[in-house]
């Protein structure tokens, strides 16, 4: 026992001493220097489309998008866009490149593309799917799977797909042709759709024998306000995610003058905006909590603010006011927020209540799953909270034929999610008809090339632009607040969407470091604008981080560290303000740091599993 | 051609006591060789500049002609600046100190326009204890010219082409000593940690401060069998000692060994601490400098770090004691005192 025990002890106590160099070949590792790719919850390789945008190739960056996000059109105008945050421009300086909109400009500008699709019919495998709700994550399954010769039947209850993407996106953010455009690509696939057709029992529908059936019906019911003079006054006051459907499909016209919006999401903001469109003079979005702190994107409450929606923070809602069977507006209590055992409270401010006037009031305090077309005993379970229990990797339910997806699946999300949701679910579903172990799933595609033309010369534009973020155009106010149907965001021109590409910071271009090439000349670490790299004696990573040029204190962000050199140091690399310029790889004289173009893709059922 | 430097810098970057971050002390992006020492040298000389709180226009960079000369534009971009002739450099170097001797004096020369073209200058340069700095970024060739052996090439180095050098190196270092320079100290590129405090020491020093830095040319000098390439000087130095430059007494940490360590005070009470790896060896006399810098030669050696030093260095200016206000901003008034002091003066003559 004993030498063998000395070993073990002896390499645990090395490995406190110093960091192991960073494993490369691990896709995961160079996948989280590409920030936007890995915030992204489908991993739509980013800087990929985007020099596809610089170099007015827009039908192959709509492509790349399609690939992986399936809706780029929808998407470049409405996402939720996680990437942002995460963009590495952002720390760098003041603001991320503004990727949603140019995934827009390759949309707009994509010409026909048709032909880059997968082209029917497809021959069929003889399975059966059903997909019951024809939103993003359901779609996304349909037109993973098409391809692959499975009979595809999607049923909803509206007459057209889209899902959430058709009744509660208004018009003016995301017109009706887009997303048709984007739908009728999927659908065009041989897809069956029943639409016009609630499926009101998943028993009758896993008897019409489906191989596999997949749950899309996102959440569907919006949260209602039990406080006083509800019931009294129910004529004048909506369901926030109702009330946009109904607009959407024109059962609605017109509001009141006076609109109250309760709720301090993404759906209030466009609940609001609605109705300065359809008569609402005075609409005033009321949110309980600080105006820091609501759940809308910052941009969409700025949105809201220009079409001068005042947004009215820090107010509950208490009573309806009703004169003579008629709403009158609404009583709020001010209250501000206070931390208590480090939670953050409201309390009472102690002033007088505030009336605001309506005549009607749009409740938009959020949204729930809702599954009553599910029967208990069917085979799906529901745990206390009466939400499926779904398998967070491969989306099954504890019915082996049900799968589920989006919002349906974990509650309300976004498009994105639920697109990568589809994704996955396809796979589970293409694996089970094949009789394979839903666990046997398949690894990203990934590739590693170099980008070195020439002396100074890549194969991409290394050049780090310092323009700031372009401004989307908009439409002029008075005609987009007098047609509900007018797009507000008019794009970005060719130009402007040039230019704002090559803000990216091409962040898939990978600084590789070769340790065996190092002649430890430091000429790397002298031109590095950003003093990422470090030649220093091996350390335990919280040690290593501070010995850096400049300490390393963004813990989010990896080092690259290398093996050890002829003088026993090692390089290290701080992931954190890199910008990819490519200047060490330049100043190497022995090509020991190198420019590769990672590109990592996300393995879906219609390319991987063939 | 992608061969430009972004302007972005690490939002982090600390500030000195000016307030400036280190690129305030930047120059433009180097056309030099890719891996070519004087980079580093260069990165050196920002990185001392920075940490001494230079105000940048109070220093004025001078080089004369070859790879190491073109490197002043590659640092301190907000200093003055002077390109001379080949081998003039420490000419014009006399001539701006003897007119303004307020500023700094960084002269950048390299083994050939030290020890060829320019050793008539170097040598008189030296004996005057002219108030400068003087770095030879040293990669014994002519890497300019395609890579000929330089003077200071060693005896039985292989050049790239795979010709031998017959003839006997000029070692600057113990030129500068034996001729009486008051601060000598060697370097080498590839190691900052040594050659940073170097600078800064160099830069307070009252008097003509040398440095030789070792520094490899990628190009022409990095193969096998060459004594400057960076294998072989890796594994052939030999330190002094190391050394930190303390401006300000109150900095040093007093936990080191005695004998082995060495408080050097200079003129103007800063300190030098020296912890001194090599025992037969007395920095501030002349002779045991000199012993060190030959032992280490017969055992192939490179002897790196401060070689010698004379803490009571009297410059130029002291020695034919010159005005305290620079000359270039005195008046008439003061040039032309009136007759009875030139009648003075003559008197004091004969």
């Amino acid at each position: 026992m004993g030498g063998g025990g000395l070993i073990l002890i002896c390499n645990a106590f090395k490995k406190r001493l110093i960091m192991e160099p960073t494993n490369i070949k691990d896709p995961e590792y160079f996948h989280k220097v590409v920030d936007c790719q890995y915030a992204c919850p489908a991993h739509t390789p980013v800087p990929e489309y985007i020099r596809l945008i610089s170099q007015e190739k827009y039908a192959e960056a709509y492509m790349v998008n399609w690939d992986s996000n399936v809706f780029p059109g929808v998407l470049g105008r409405t996402c939720d866009r996680p990437c942002e945050p995460a963009c590495r421009r952002g720390r760098v300086e003041e603001e991320p490149v503004a990727i949603c909109r140019l995934k827009r400009v390759a949309a707009d500008n994509k010409g026909d593309i048709k032909h880059l699709m997968p082209q029917g019919p497809f021959k069929p495998n003889g399975k059966k799917i059903a997909l019951i709700g024809a939103g993003p994550a359901a779609l996304t399954v349909a037109r993973d799977l098409a391809p692959l010769g499975y009979e595809i039947h999607v049923y909803d209850e509206q007459k057209l797909g889209g899902g959430f993407m058709r009744s509660q996106i208004p018009s003016f953010r995301l017109p009706e042709t887009v997303l048709n455009e984007e739908v009728n690509y999927i659908l065009d696939l041989g897809i069956h759709s029943h639409f016009n057709h609630y499926v009101d029992s998943l028993k009758s529908t896993l008897e019409k024998g489906y191989d596999a059936i997949f749950v899309g019906t996102g959440a569907p019911k919006g949260r209602d306000l039990e406080i006083p003079g509800r019931q009294e006054a129910s004529k004048n006051i909506h369901i926030g995610i109702n009330w946009l459907a109904s607009v959407a499909f024109e059962h609605t016209n017109k509001i009141g003058k006076n609109v109250i919006v309760l709720g301090g999401g993404n759906t209030a903001m466009d609940c609001c905006r609605t109705a300065r469109r359809l008569g609402g003079e005075q609409v005033k979005v009321v949110v309980r909590s600080p105006f820091a702190e609501m759940k809308a994107s910052p941009w969409e409450k700025e949105d809201a603010q220009h079409e001068d929606i005042p947004i009215i923070d820090n107010h509950v809602p208490k009573t309806f006011v009703i004169e003579d069977g008629v709403l009158k507006g609404m009583l709020f209590e001010k209250v501000k927020a206070v931390m208590e055992d480090d939670k953050r409270k409201l309390v009472p401010t102690g002033e007088p209540d505030v009336f605001i006037e309506a005549d009607d009031v749009l409740v938009a305090i959020g949204q729930e799953n809702s599954f009553p077309w599910i029967e208990r005993d069917a085979g799906v379970e529901f745990d206390k909270w009466n939400m499926p229990i779904v398998n967070e990797k491969t989306f099954a339910s504890t019915h082996p034929k049900v799968f589920f997806g989006g919002d349906a699946a974990w509650g309300p999300k976004n498009v994105i999610t639920a697109v990568a949701h589809g994704h996955q679910a396809a796979i589970s579903i293409d694996l089970f008809c094949r009789s394979e172990a839903l666990t046997n799933r398949p690894s990203p595609y990934v590739n590693l090339v170099s980008q070195k033309m020439g002396l100074h010369e890549w194969a991409y534009e290394s050049e780090v632009v310092t323009d700031i973020r372009y401004l989307v155009p908009q439409a002029d106010k008075k005609v987009t607040l007098s047609n509900r149907k007018k797009e507000v965001e008019l794009g970005y021109s060719p130009l402007d969407g040039y230019k704002e590409a090559q803000r990216c910071l091409n962040c898939d271009i990978q600084t590789v470091f070769t340790d065996n090439k190092c002649i430890e000349c430091d000429a790397c670490v002298d031109i590095c604008p950003t003093a990422c790299i470090t030649f220093t004696s091996n350390a335990p990573e919280p040690d290593l981080r501070k010995m850096l040029k400049v300490p390393a204190e963004n813990l989010t962000q990896d080092l690259y560290v290398s093996g050890p050199l002829k003088t026993q140091r090692v390089m290290v690399k701080d992931e954190d303000m890199c910008l990819h310029c490519g200047l060490c790889a330049e100043r190497c004289p022995t090509a020991a740091w190198d420019m590769q173009k990672f590109l990592y893709n996300v393995t879906k059922a219609h390319t991987g599993c063939l | 051609m992608t061969y430009i430097r972004p302007k972005f810098r690490h939002p982090e970057l600390p500030k000195n006591k000016l307030g400036y971050t280190i690129n305030y002390y930047e120059g433009a992006l180097s056309t030099l060789c890719a891996g070519c020492g004087h980079d580093s040298i260069s990165a050196g000389i920002v990185q001392a500049a920075y940490e001494m709180n230079i105000q940048p226009h109070k220093l004025a960079k001078l080089s004369g002609i070859g790879c190491s000369s073109k490197t002043p534009a590659y640092f301190l971009s907000n200093s003055h600046g002077f390109n001379s002739v080949h081998g003039r450099m420490p000419s014009v170097a006399t001539g701006a100190n003897m007119a303004n001797r307020d500023l700094i004096y960084f002269g950048v020369s390299g083994d050939g326009d030290s020890a060829s073209i320019g050793m008539g200058q170097f040598v008189h340069v030296v004996r005057r204890n002219l108030n400068m700095v003087y770095i030879v970024m040293n990669n014994g060739c002519y890497g300019l010219t395609k890579g000929q052996d330089s003077a200071t090439a060693d005896r039985g180095s292989k050049n790239k082409s795979g010709n031998t050098n017959l003839f006997q190196a000029i070692d600057l270092a113990s030129l500068a000593i034996e001729l009486g320079a008051t601060f000598v100290a060697q370097s080498f590129s590839g190691d900052k940690t040594q050659l940073v405090p170097l600078i800064k020491a160099a830069m307070n020093h009252p008097g003509f401060a040398f440095i030789n830095v070792i520094s490899p040319c990628v190009t022409f000098n990095n193969n096998v069998g060459s004594t400057k390439s960076y294998d072989f000087v890796r594994e052939h130095i030999e330190a002094t000692s190391t050394m930190d430059f303390v401006p300000e007494m109150s900095e040093i940490k007093t936990n080191y060994e005695q004998g082995t360590n060495k408080m050097v005070k200079l003129h103007d009470g800063t300190f030098l601490e020296l912890h001194k790896l090599s025992e037969d060896w007395d920095p501030l006399n002349r002779l045991s400098a000199m012993n060190a810098v030959h032992n280490a030669r017969v055992k192939n050696e490179i002897l790196t770090g401060l070689l010698f030093l004379d803490p009571d260095s009297e410059d130029l200016h002291a020695m034919i004691e010159t005005s305290h206000i620079p000359l270039n901003t005195l008046t008439e008034k003061e040039l032309c005192p009136g007759p009875d002091i030139l009648k003075a003066i003559n008197a004091d003559l004969r």
